[in-house]
């Protein structure tokens, strides 16, 4: 199983060694020449402006729709704003995913917050049964999901902060901010089917 | 359970989530903007670039609130201020308007001489400079979830950037291959606390993101300090003191994404206009040196 990092900015590093710990073979993708051969591709946590720029400057955008079509894609807080078809402002985007999401729905960085999450489908898949700890930095929020997008998470308010649809996968936390490798995992099991 | 807000991992984070980006200095809203357009990953709001305050002289001073919130309303990116080191309550003035970061800095007129603040205290994150890994440790005690190296601010010269990432690096280097014996005499030495000292080990680098600050002025300089070990990036004179802010902004984020690409840093170091001026700082006298503050 080969899993590419979008590595143009953020906490790329961290999603490799999570992948390294469950025995994922991994690649740096700075150009498009880098998604060659991929079974998967997660996109970091970062700054949703700064990677979309770096994504046009560099001839990735239609290499990534193109990649997303076929293979699993998860993005990770900025890699989920990536994914997103409309956030309510002007900044590149892939729209591979049929959610809506809004940028820093939180607050500021003393609103970031950690919080323990149920998420069903995650356990089922793993096979456990204890909650998931979810780590939010300056996070966004799905504020709503169509077409055959689903809400995987959310919180006690309703609001949700994880979504799939087929093969690919958002979340508004971090869990390669964590020790827990079950999200990870998951991933690796969509890759795997798609 | 309860969500938790302010916590180590959340400080931690953030400056995670800003690795192989650039942070710049900006002076209004409008820098702020074309800093943004240009990718930063997020900004630093100061009423002076440190080369005005050399040329100026006088007590620097954390920048007036207002003109941080201008700036913080201006953007999307995450917003950082300085503080003075040691100058508790303007930190926590910067902390009540909701800044992102405080950069406790050498490059604003230090308020005590002593003492850095005890940064454990507040729920905002903050970022300290260093010039070798006693200082950086130091910081990281009193609760710094970032580290920056010092260089030498304000002038355009990478020499004391190049200086303090290869102290730190190369002290994290030397720690990996000593034994369990030799790490309290390595503390002891550096001035650096003993149970940090081994998560260093351990971990085989710093237990925060550490940037490189201090002298940056050219692509070439920004994926230097990368090929060398930092995480990213902070340029400060070097973007507005230079012929084409917008264009050398551009050209030193693409530079830290691909740090490694040497074709690529030649087509982004092509046509960028004047760079900043720039100081010698290897020949500045010791009196004028921003990097020795700091204790």
């Amino acid at each position: 199983m080969k899993i590419g990092v979008l590595a143009l900015q953020g906490d790329f590093a961290e999603h490799i060694s999570m992948l390294k710990k469950i025995g994922a073979e991994t690649v740096e993708v700075r150009l498009p020449k880098h998604l060659d051969g991929l079974d998967g591709l997660i996109m970091p946590g970062g700054e949703s402006t700064t990677i979309g720029k770096l994504a046009v400057a560099y001839g990735l955008m239609e290499p990534l729709r193109e990649f997303g079509k076929i293979h699993a894609v998860w993005g990770t807080c900025a890699g989920a704003i990536f994914l997103s078809k409309d956030i309510g402002r002007n900044q590149p985007l892939l729209g591979l995913m049929d959610i809506k999401v809004q940028r820093n729905a939180f607050g500021r960085q003393v609103d970031s917050f950690e919080t323990d999450l149920e998420i069903e489908e995650l356990m089922k898949a793993t096979g456990t049964e204890h909650p998931y700890h979810a780590v939010f930095i300056r996070a966004p929020i799905i504020e709503s999901v169509s077409g055959s997008a689903k809400a995987l998470s959310v919180l006690e308010d309703g609001r949700i902060v994880a979504a799939q649809q087929g093969h690919l996968l958002a979340t508004s936390f971090h869990p390669e901010l964590t020790s827990d490798t079950r999200f990870h995992e998951y991933f690796i099991s969509l890759a795997s089917e798609s | 359970m309860e969500a938790k807000t302010g916590t180590w991992t959340e400080k931690k984070g953030l400056a995670q989530m800003l690795k192989g980006g650039v942070i710049m200095d900006v002076v209004n809203a409008e820098q702020a903007k074309i800093a943004e357009e240009a990718g930063a990953c997020a900004v630093m709001a100061l009423e002076r670039v440190p080369a005005d305050i050399r040329a100026d002289g006088g007590v620097a001073r954390m920048s007036d609130p207002d003109m941080i919130l201008k700036i913080m309303e201006a953007v999307s990116i995450p917003v950082m201020a300085k503080c003075r080191i040691g100058h508790f309550v303007e930190a926590q003035i910067l902390e009540s308007i909701g800044v992102d970061y405080i950069d406790e800095s050498e490059v604003l007129t230090p308020a005590d001489e002593e003492h850095h603040i005890l940064k454990h205290n507040f729920k905002v994150p903050f970022v300290c400079g260093c010039r070798n890994i006693g200082e950086a440790l130091r910081r990281i005690g009193e609760g710094a979830a970032m580290i920056r190296t010092k260089g030498e601010a304000g002038t355009g010269d990478v020499v004391e950037a190049v200086r303090h990432a290869r102290s730190v690096i190369g002290s994290i280097r030397a720690l990996q291959v000593m034994n369990d014996e030799e790490l309290m005499t390595f503390a002891k030495n550096n001035g650096a606390p003993y149970e940090l000292v081994k998560e260093v080990k351990t971990l085989g680098r710093m237990p925060v993101v550490n940037f490189a600050a201090g002298g940056v002025a050219t692509p070439a300089d920004a994926a230097l300090m990368m090929q060398l070990g930092v995480d990213g990036v902070f340029v400060g004179s070097g973007i507005f003191k230079s012929g084409d802010p917008a264009k050398r902004a551009a050209a030193i984020v693409k530079s830290v994404t691909h740090y490694q690409d040497a074709a690529i840093l030649a087509e982004v170091s092509k046509n960028l206009g004047e760079a900043m001026v720039g100081r010698n700082a290897a020949h500045m006298p010791e009196g004028e040196k921003l990097a020795v503050r700091g204790w």
